[in-house]
């Protein structure tokens, strides 16, 4: 522990340095909230709060694509090679990358939350403990998704063709930044397998029901469980040496992380209108019980 | 009779098709200062990420203070300190900053200070490993590796790409690390790191020790010969120069004759009489006692950075 503790202060000073990791930890975000709070929300006063948790969502879920880049470019670079050689195992550095992320994550997103009280009025922020547990437990779900992505590629090319590829689908098909009711009945059925789908709809649920964690048990059971398959599995397949390739077997071993997704979006599909949910959401900033749309339509003005 | 501190048996290493390591065997006595030359692709790194823990043999038996490195864990890695053949930290790493982190990770380390001062770093605290030249990050690599005050210390071709002013600095803080009693196991290309800092020299060549012993042994089991650069003004044949009185070998460099002789004296007027008789002329004569290199270029008849 006293080597993670070590990392993680270590890690953070340096992410603090690092003016891509300031963009794309605060910049981006933040740029995400006044355009949807302030563009696409069109000072419509219910969607607002929708809105902020589609942001609060894609901050949180910004984790997956910064730490899978940072391992890369320290394996590329040889700086894992000269932890190797001291008393440093795998999992102090990827806990500690989880930590430091989830650190800079969090003023993130309480800036967010300020920024929409002050800047934008948001009417209702929820339930803050709920954000909060779902902020952590995604943080380190979505980092640890990154940290495999990192141990099963090779270079930092194959990375970023596999980061581009999930995170177009995790961004575009959750409902993150294209309401469900917009996608179309069929692309909606793979929103039920996407852990970012879970993540929206969980932040939605806390912002506007004021939903308690206990409401968002499965929710939280599957972000940990996938959080914890990806760590082990990162751990087991870490690679310190640039010149140590990515056996085919451990891309197989990495999708293993979408079992909890799996079982939650059979569970959910039989259970749950997420379609009718978001709906509702947008109809009246979720006071209205959801109602299975007939058609897809454009978030109301 | 002292122990070995260094054990190494049989070591097999392969990547692939390639054998890395072929059956390579030595011992390192505890404050000895070992080398390993040979030229790229030796096995020379390979033999030393072995005994680092980094890598794992096919076949054949390691020890390092007694511990396999492989499973020796954690408490294996307080015993070494080392310094890679390519490695790094981070850019935005301050100087100052990766030695507190890597004391850090120890139970017995080093004051970083101490560390600074004794590496001529002290003004460097404060800088970013990328505000670093060629020279002090090396230096700051070799403080890295005395963090935990390591029993031995591996450098991998510590001086390698240095120019040769920062070599020589260099070279100066493993001559203070040597009278400190330190056991060090050096791998080199560089004939004059060998020869000035190690007290025994294995020659490695396509994963094999072809040679090892004191610098002094090895240059006199060079067939206690002595070295003749010739340059000619015109190109001659080598198996005449073979032929001269006196010659124990000759070799051909770009321009260039290597003559080893038994008999200096009756080897160059030999000479001289011959290049007389064909109408050659002598364009440089220079005579010095054997090196490791012309060790290596009897052992392989390549020089060491072919």
């Amino acid at each position: 522990m006293r080597n993670a503790i070590a990392l993680t202060v270590s890690r953070m000073r340096l992410m603090m340095r690092n003016k891509m990791f300031l963009f794309f930890s605060l910049v981006m975000p933040l740029g995400f909230l006044f355009l949807f709070l302030g563009v696409f929300s069109r000072g419509n006063p219910f969607i607002l709060p929708v809105m902020l948790a589609q942001v609060i969502a894609i901050t949180v879920m910004g984790n997956y694509w910064g730490l899978s880049v940072q391992l890369v470019m320290f394996r590329e670079a040889g700086i894992l090679r000269r932890y190797r050689l001291a008393p440093v195992r795998a999992s102090d550095l990827l806990i500690s990358s989880i930590i430091a992320n989830y650190l800079l994550t969090l003023p993130t997103i309480i800036l967010e939350f300020v920024l929409a009280r002050v800047v934008f009025h948001v009417l209702t922020i929820g339930n803050l403990a709920t954000v909060f547990l779902l902020s952590t437990v995604g943080t380190i779900c979505f980092a640890s998704m990154g940290l495999i992505i990192a141990s099963v590629t090779n270079t930092m090319q194959e990375t970023q063709l596999i980061n581009q590829v999930i995170w177009s689908v995790l961004l575009f098909l959750s409902g993150a930044t294209l309401p469900l009711v917009t996608l179309g009945k069929h692309i909606t059925q793979i929103a039920y397998y996407l852990p970012a789908t879970y993540l929206v709809v969980g932040f939605q649920r806390a912002i506007l029901h004021h939903a308690g964690a206990l409401e968002l048990i499965p929710i939280f059971i599957s972000l940990i469980g996938t959080g914890a398959i990806a760590f082990i599995l990162s751990a087991q397949l870490f690679r310190w040496d640039p010149d140590e390739k990515a056996p085919r077997k451990a891309k197989l071993w990495a999708l293993a992380i979408i079992i909890p997704f799996l079982a939650l979006g059979y569970w959910e599909s039989g259970h749950v209108n997420l379609v009718s949910e978001s709906q509702s959401f947008f109809d009246s900033g979720g006071q209205q019980r959801p109602q299975a749309p007939q058609t897809p339509q454009a978030p109301p003005q | 009779m002292s122990t070995s501190i260094i054990e190494v048996q049989d070591l097999k290493k392969n990547y692939g098709a390639v054998e890395a390591l072929r059956g390579v065997s030595f011992g390192v006595q505890e404050g000895e200062v070992f080398g390993l030359l040979g030229p790229n692709g030796a096995g020379k790194t390979t033999a030393v990420e072995i005994l680092e823990g980094l890598r794992q043999p096919n076949s054949g038996s390691v020890s390092v203070c007694g511990m396999d490195p492989l499973s020796g864990g954690k408490s294996y890695k307080e015993l070494i300190g080392g310094v890679l053949q390519s490695t790094a930290l981070p850019e935005k790493m301050k100087v100052a900053e990766a030695l507190d982190l890597f004391a850090g990770f120890y139970h017995r380390k080093r004051s970083t200070n101490d560390l600074l001062k004794r590496f001529g770093l002290a003004e460097k605290r404060g800088a970013f490993y990328s505000q670093l030249s060629g020279g002090q990050k090396q230096r700051l690599a070799l403080a890295m590796a005395l963090v935990n005050e390591p029993r031995v210390l591996f450098f991998d071709e510590p001086t390698a790409g240095l120019d040769p002013q920062v070599r020589r600095e260099i070279y100066d803080i493993i001559e203070e690390l040597k009278s400190e009693k330190k056991t060090i196991l050096i791998t080199t290309h560089y004939i004059e790191e060998a020869e000035r800092l190690c007290d025994r020299v294995a020659i490695m060549d396509a994963g094999q020790i072809i040679k090892s012993g004191t610098p002094r042994e090895l240059k006199q089991a060079s067939a206690g010969t002595t070295r003749i650069e010739v340059r000619l003004a015109r190109p001659d044949s080598v198996e005449t120069l073979k032929g001269l009185e006196g010659v124990a070998d000759c070799r051909e460099f770009d321009g260039y004759y290597v003559v080893h002789s038994k008999a200096v004296p009756k080897t160059i007027v030999a000479l001289v009489k011959h290049l007389e008789s064909t109408g050659n002329e002598l364009a440089g004569l220079e005579i010095a006692t054997p090196t490791l290199e012309d060790v290596f270029i009897e052992l392989t008849g390549r020089r060491l950075r072919d």
